[in-house]
């Protein structure tokens, strides 16, 4: 659809940066480049759905736990809304090495959605608006406003698009296709075209969501009550986790059947999946019930989480079971599941398509490599889930902060955070689907924990503006507290008296023959720092607010430290093609020894390093020493 | 040793052959350590106290066992070629001792050489001229193509299927691992440590095998590339049959991509050949022989030396003299096979036709007759009667250089023997993470160096890899 508007406006009072879109990716856009100085609008189609959930409601897990703590430590807002609405919270992974311990929350929807719109109608440098905006304005290859639907005209420096699954949406089930973004809300259906008349790359992606059901409906004695964990840990590292121990509410797990899967396997046909009335790609980790029935057919069960949606309403998720099969099979499917014999659906399960681009458009920072000022994040970008969103709008408000400001952009390298690794693959890997953050993507993920997020962004934060003199004092005393007491810890030997064998009996862990270092006793997989205080006599005590965090510092560093030191090793290598940077006016038809593809591929791609060109697909070991050889070359006769 | 983050390199700086002495070059931050780890000179003199550009008298050795007698020259940086430490040990040529020698820097934590390594760092160093820049990059791209294509055309298809089912375990079962830890509460992994240990065990039993088949020099098809020619009937078959005779090592025998060519890997006196036999070479209309022809012609030009057999008993003709030009300009031993039946065709005959082709040839493309590099040998193949001759013709040859290989295949092959052993110690660890209780998590990142390091091998990336194996095998929920 093409925007025209006979009677054009210009809005005349000043803003410096406009935000499109206000989920999650929005929010933390806005509130980065708000809080860096610069007058902030924020667009929405409905000023209601601010940092709304459409999907899952939860905020964490594998890997996206660790994206929130590190929104946390850069400053972002994301985990301490989470931690003010959480309704049950539990950590993952516990019986697993500290790298995949992960963070997970319940959140009351409704309360996590006004929170976070409080803490933007609080900031003074943002101003929400309800409308849609319908075109980019740009000159010279820079962007210079927007035009939104009244056709009113907003001049600013710098646009950071944060769409979402809003463009073009289309939510289908069955035969049923409506052209409304999320929850039946409004899509925007203009700016697709002014996108694409600027010359930029757009993808059709589908994504899909499960059925909400009446709480009052569901048989909660037929299914397995899964509860949180007895000690809540907080997301963000400013919150006091006294806060956070609530009464928490429970998830009910159950499974589907062989009835479920018939019910399935014979409507398929009328599934818009296969029929092809769906042309999106959807993705592979997430995939509905009917995919999982199709694809793994020997599995004669899949679980199916009941989650509550809020305090304050009866609607309930089915995680596991997210459709676009016709609403008469949906009851029937979920009617065969224990516990939902009588359900009721409230929303029905439904897939959504939409647009969004191809991220290789974008540079490192998030702006588009032709188009100065414009940046972009979130699902817009190609990525999915609300953290993959966050994480992206803080680092594209950060950026759109920066340029304006005549700064270099912010950048995380894959060695740093789980955001760079995130970024990374966005820019520099082609997808065909959604992108969903994983530990696995993270090559360093030992030295990236979500427990030293912290200690690992909080100083960048500072440096940035965006974390208080307060809050970045408290880490640097808990580092020095954390160090000497390592260091104390390896000068400390114990003997084999009585107590010390004793307690290690008590442990199960052998005894020791001659003496030991308290680093190597706290080494032993079965033992740990606090389990030893017995023996420990000199241990010094830490600040109360401080305690559980350095202590669990002081296990993770004494009990990996080999793994730990393989990492930072392999690090360092990595560091040094990342580095080595490619000048902007680089000629690459000038390089003749490069083979053809690499030509091409580093051509379309234009890598900020040396580094970053390695990992593109087509570009092998050779063509990066020939890069090398030809940089030098470059250096040496400026 | 973790050699893998290695920055000092070692590469044979001199042609593989049996010939003349061999230059072993090391260069790199701690080129002078290393070597001092395996040399013994007099006295004990550590090299490293040693001036630049100087040149010690004294052995390599490996645990108490001299590999060679050397002269060591070293060069501080950043006076020498890379601009870097860099160690040069002259040794005594000989295809062993060289690689021997390189095998031993590698232990001690060099690691191998990329292609043009050396002339990348010695241009990054700033120890050329700018102008050679572009020279640069040419030698490179190059003989990243040359070793690309020797390594991954080298390897054996046997060799590239087992590396291949090993990568393929690995993956799934670290797919496993991440799918549990992504979704933990739809899978669980405890205790799947003792179930992976065993198949751990399996993958470090297969991958020493085939570290042992890399110390014999089998993982590649490593040797001079022989071509046996000639019309058919000529007796071609039953000479490579004397020369598979069961006294000799039979290698392996792969069969060749077309029904024609027959491929064996021969040891003769220490000498390895890879012998292709040949389609007999005739004028023909028939499609399928006349494939055969094509590819013996290519082969004929591409082969480091060529096994020409001449029935003597009949006359020669035309197609012996299309076969004289094809050869022109090769390194080349004609063979008079059927000495026990009564000869046709006598030495002079054929030398008589080597000069008539030269001088054809001449006139074409300049090429011209070597006398040295073409031996004629009487032969019954039958019989068995003359095979001494040509065994000692050949050593003759190939000791005085007349004939080599390239030692990209021999860079190569310990290219892939120091990714073998990364892989295995890459294996162990994992196994050492399971005896030590360390959580699954631990595991994997161990499993994915070893994957990336037999990728290597086979010239393959990790990639989305892993992505890939989780969402295709594993059921993810939400």
């Amino acid at each position: 659809m093409k925007y025209s508007a006979n009677s054009v406006w210009v809005n005349n009072d000043k803003y410096d940066v406009v935000v499109i879109g206000a989920g999650h990716a929005g929010c933390e856009a806005a509130l980065a480049s708000a809080r860096l100085g610069f007058k902030t609008i924020i667009f929405t189609v409905s000023v209601d759905s601010v940092a709304l959930m459409p999907c899952n409601p939860n905020i964490g897990g594998s890997s996206k736990g660790h994206l929130v703590r590190e929104i946390d430590a850069l400053g972002g807002e994301m985990g301490k809304v989470i931690d003010r609405t959480f309704i049950q919270s539990k950590m993952l992974n516990k019986s697993k090495g500290p790298a995949v311990h992960s963070l997970r929350a319940q959140a009351d929807k409704a309360l996590y959605s006004r929170t976070m719109r409080q803490v933007l109608e609080d900031e003074k440098n943002i101003e929400i608006k309800q409308t849609e905006v319908v075109k980019l304005l740009v000159e010279d290859n820079k962007i210079v406003g927007v035009q939104i639907l009244s056709g009113a005209i907003y001049h600013c420096q710098a646009v950071i698009l944060c769409t979402g699954t809003y463009l073009k949406a289309r939510c289908i089930y069955g035969e049923v296709s409506t052209n409304t973004g999320p929850n039946g809300l409004q899509a925007a259906n203009y700016l697709t075209d002014s996108l694409r008349e600027l010359g930029i790359k757009m993808y059709r992606f589908k994504t899909g969501t499960p059925a909400r059901i009446d709480r009052n409906t569901v048989d909660f004695s037929k299914m397995e009550e899964q509860f949180g964990d007895e000690r809540v840990m907080p997301f963000s590292f400013a919150t006091n986790p006294e806060d956070v121990q609530i009464d928490q509410v429970s998830c009910w797990l159950t499974y589907t059947n062989e009835q479920t899967h018939n019910i399935i396997k014979r409507n398929l046909d009328r599934s818009p999946l296969f029929s092809g009335m769906i042309e999106g790609t959807g993705p592979r980790y997430c995939p509905s019930i009917e995919d999982k029935v199709v694809k793994f057919a020997d599995k004669e069960r899949h679980q199916v989480f009941i989650e509550p949606e809020g305090l304050e309403t009866n609607e309930m998720y089915i995680g596991g079971m997210s459709s676009s099969l016709p609403e008469d099979v949906q009851y029937k499917m979920y009617r065969t599941v224990p516990g939902l014999e009588n359900v009721r659906i409230v929303r029905n399960a439904y897939a959504i398509e939409y647009d969004c681009i191809d991220a290789r458009q974008l540079k490192p920072s998030l702006e588009f490599k032709n188009i100065d000022g414009l940046f972009s994040g979130g699902q817009f970008n190609g990525s999915s889930g609300y953290e993959e969103a966050a994480a992206q709008g803080l680092i594209a408000g950060i950026n759109a902060a920066r340029k304006i400001k005549n700064l270099p952009p912010f950048l995380l390298d894959r060695s740093e955070a789980y955001i760079g690794v995130l970024i990374d693959d966005l820019v520099t890997k082609e997808s065909h689907e959604p992108y969903r953050m994983m530990t696995s993507r993270a090559e360093y993920r030992l030295l990236l924990r979500q427990d030293n997020a912290d200690q690992r962004l909080s100083k960048k934060g500072y440096e940035l503006g965006l974390i208080s003199k307060e809050r970045y004092e408290r880490l640097e005393l808990k580092e020095k507290l954390i160090n000497e007491e390592i260091e104390r810890l390896k000068h400390v030997t114990v003997g084999t008296g009585d107590a010390v064998q004793e307690l290690l009996k008590e442990c199960g862990s052998t005894p020791l023959n001659s003496g030991s270092t308290m680093v190597d006793l706290i080494r032993r997989p079965e033992l740990s720092y606090e389990l030893l205080k017995s023996i420990d006599i000199h241990r010094p005590a830490f600040p109360v607010e401080l305690e559980e965090e350095v202590i669990e510092q002081v296990n993770i560093a004494i009990k990996y430290d080999g793994y730990i030191k393989r990492q930072k090793k392999q690090v360092e290598q990595f560091k040094k093609l990342e580095n080595k940077k490619i000048p902007k006016n680089i000629d690459y038809d000038k390089i003749k020894s490069l083979r053809i593809e690499a030509q091409q591929k580093l051509k379309e791609y234009q890598p900020i390093s040396i580094g970053q060109a390695s990992r593109i697909s087509g570009v092998s070991p050779a063509d990066i020493s020939v890069l090398l050889v030809y940089l030098e070359e470059m250096t040496r006769t400026e | 040793m973790d050699t893998r983050y290695s920055e000092t390199i070692a590469a044979i700086s001199t042609a593989v052959s049996s010939s003349g002495i061999g230059i072993v070059r090391m260069t790199g931050e701690d080129a002078f350590e290393i070597a001092d780890q395996v040399y013994i000179g007099k006295k004990h003199k550590k090299l490293i106290n040693q001036k630049s550009h100087t040149i010690h008298y004294g052995y390599i050795e490996d645990e108490g066992k001299t590999i060679d007698e050397v002269l060591v020259m070293l060069m501080k940086g950043p006076h020498s070629y890379t601009g870097e430490d860099t160690v040069e040990i002259n040794c005594h040529g000989g295809v062993y001792v060289v690689k021997k020698i390189l095998e031993t820097l590698i232990k001690y934590g060099a690691r191998p050489a990329e292609p043009g390594e050396f002339t990348k760092r010695a241009y990054l160093n700033g120890r050329m001229d700018l102008s050679q820049a572009e020279a640069v990059g040419d030698i490179i791209s190059s003989q990243n193509e040359y070793a690309r294509q020797s390594s991954v055309s080298q390897l054996k298809g046997s060799i590239r299927k087992k590396i291949d089912e090993i990568r393929k375990e690995i993956i799934h079962h670290t797919a496993f691992i991440e799918t549990a830890l992504d979704d933990p509460e739809h899978i669980s992994i405890d205790g799947y440590g003792d179930e992976l240990k065993t198949v751990v065990d399996r993958l470090l039993g297969e991958i020493e095998y085939l570290l042992s088949t890399c110390e014999s020099g089998r993982i590649i098809k490593e040797g001079i590339n022989t071509v046996i020619v000639g019309k058919p009937n000529a007796g071609k078959s039953s000479l490579l049959n004397a020369l598979l005779g069961e006294e000799r090592a039979i290698v392996t025998d792969i069969a060749g991509t077309t029904r024609d060519i027959l491929e064996e890997n021969i040891n003769l006196q220490g000498i390895s050949l890879n012998i292709m036999d040949t389609a007999g070479i005739r004028n023909t209309d028939d499609v399928v022989e006349k494939i055969g022809v094509d590819k013996a012609r290519d082969n004929i030009e591409k082969a480091d030396l060529i096994l020409y057999v001449i029935d003597s008993s009949c006359p020669l003709d035309e197609n012996d003299r299309e076969i004289f030009h094809m050869i022109m300009g090769k390194k080349s031993i004609i063979l008079l096979n059927k000495s026990d039946l009564q000869a046709v065709v006598r030495e002079e005959d054929v030398l008589n036709e080597l000069n008539l082709a030269e001088k054809s040839r001449e006139s074409i493309d300049c090429k011209t007759f070597d006398g040295k590099s073409t031996g004629i040998i009487e032969i019954s193949a039958k019989n068995q009667y003359g095979i001494n001759d040509l065994e000692e013709m050949l050593k003759t040859m190939f000791f005085e250089g007349n004939i080599s290989f390239n030692n990209e295949i021999y860079i190569t092959n310990v290219r892939h023997k120091t990714a073998l052993n990364d892989a295995y110690q890459s294996l162990c660890k994992v196994n050492e993470s399971i005896m030590m209780n360390m959580p699954e998590d631990f595991y994997s990142i161990d499993l994915m160096d070893a994957y990336e390091s037999l990728g290597s091998i086979t010239g393959e990336t990790i990639g989305e890899d892993l992505v890939n194996e989780i969402f295709s095998k594993f059921c993810m929920g939400k």
